[in-house]
């Protein structure tokens, strides 16, 4: 059963991913992210990542997505004016440097050994990725990165006003 | 127990060299900042899955820091994304030439 579903939405996910970077129009585009970041988050699921999958579908599938759609209706971009040139120098070295590291991922994995014995303890379902457990670790051992992360909210926050300002004056 | 964490650390690495190559071969400045968003998640995923088979749930903290940093680059950059638009009335990565001398 586990494998099934890990399966299905690992198809899902790359399937989306795939349409996100070769579609023309970025709505489709910004709609397939949606599914894979989804299926992400099913799988964060089956890793007994509750919260952080909660966290997922809020935060990205929810806040991000709408940032993006928003921007893309507001430019109101023509779709033929950025097709997707699968002939140009541009296309051909990405490609190449993709193989590339593609190459290189899946030949280490041959000189990898014993990942799979890493799992030794048995994970108690119960407190693993709640939000209690989360919680108490991100405001004890995180405090001070968990506090800077509201810094940078607040520096994002002031750059995109100043961008924004600077555009009408 | 039929998945084990090799499954998800190579469907981290396809979807990140999936992104990798939208970031290197788009040109429409959106679809690159998804594919930024995507090369993103990718590294969640592997986070979580080591979490998972470490049993430690420090790979949820630095997701969630992760995700905070995403959404203030995602709000930044589409920011510049609109200005940009608003100057050169196209958001082709070809025609930003700004600095080229």
């Amino acid at each position: 059963m586990e494998t099934i579903i890990f399966y299905l939405f690992a198809i899902l996910a790359v399937a989306g991913a795939v349409v996100v970077v070769s579609h023309r129009n970025p709505v489709t585009s910004a709609l397939s992210l949606v599914l894979t970041l989804f299926s992400t988050a099913v799988l964060f699921v089956l890793l007994l990542a509750d919260f952080v999958a909660v966290i997922q579908v809020l935060v990205y599938a929810g806040a991000i997505m709408i940032l993006f759609l928003f921007t893309v209706m507001f430019l109101n971009l023509r779709p033929e004016s950025l097709e997707f040139d699968s002939k140009s120098l541009t296309f051909k070295i990405s490609a190449f440097f993709v193989v590339l590291l593609a190459a290189g991922y899946f030949a280490s994995i041959g000189f990898r050994k014993g990942l799979s014995s890493l799992s030794p303890t048995t994970i108690d379902p119960k407190s693993f990725g709640s939000v209690e457990g989360v919680g108490k670790l991100l405001f004890s051992d995180y405090l001070l990165p968990f506090e800077l992360t509201s810094v940078l909210i607040v520096i994002a926050i002031i750059g995109v006003v100043a961008i924004a300002k600077r555009r009408e004056g | 127990m039929g998945i084990s964490i090799e499954h998800y650390l190579v469907l981290s690495a396809i979807l990140f060299l999936i992104g990798a190559f939208g970031v290197m071969a788009r040109r429409n400045l959106i679809i690159v900042l998804m594919s930024l968003e995507l090369m993103l998640n990718a590294a969640n995923l592997a986070f979580i899955a080591f979490a998972n088979a470490l049993n430690d749930m420090t790979g949820h903290v630095f997701m969630i820091m992760s995700i905070t940093v995403a959404a203030a680059e995602v709000a930044v950059g589409l920011a510049l994304i609109v200005s940009i638009y608003s100057h050169k009335n196209s958001i082709d990565v070809d025609i930003l030439k700004l600095l080229k001398g």
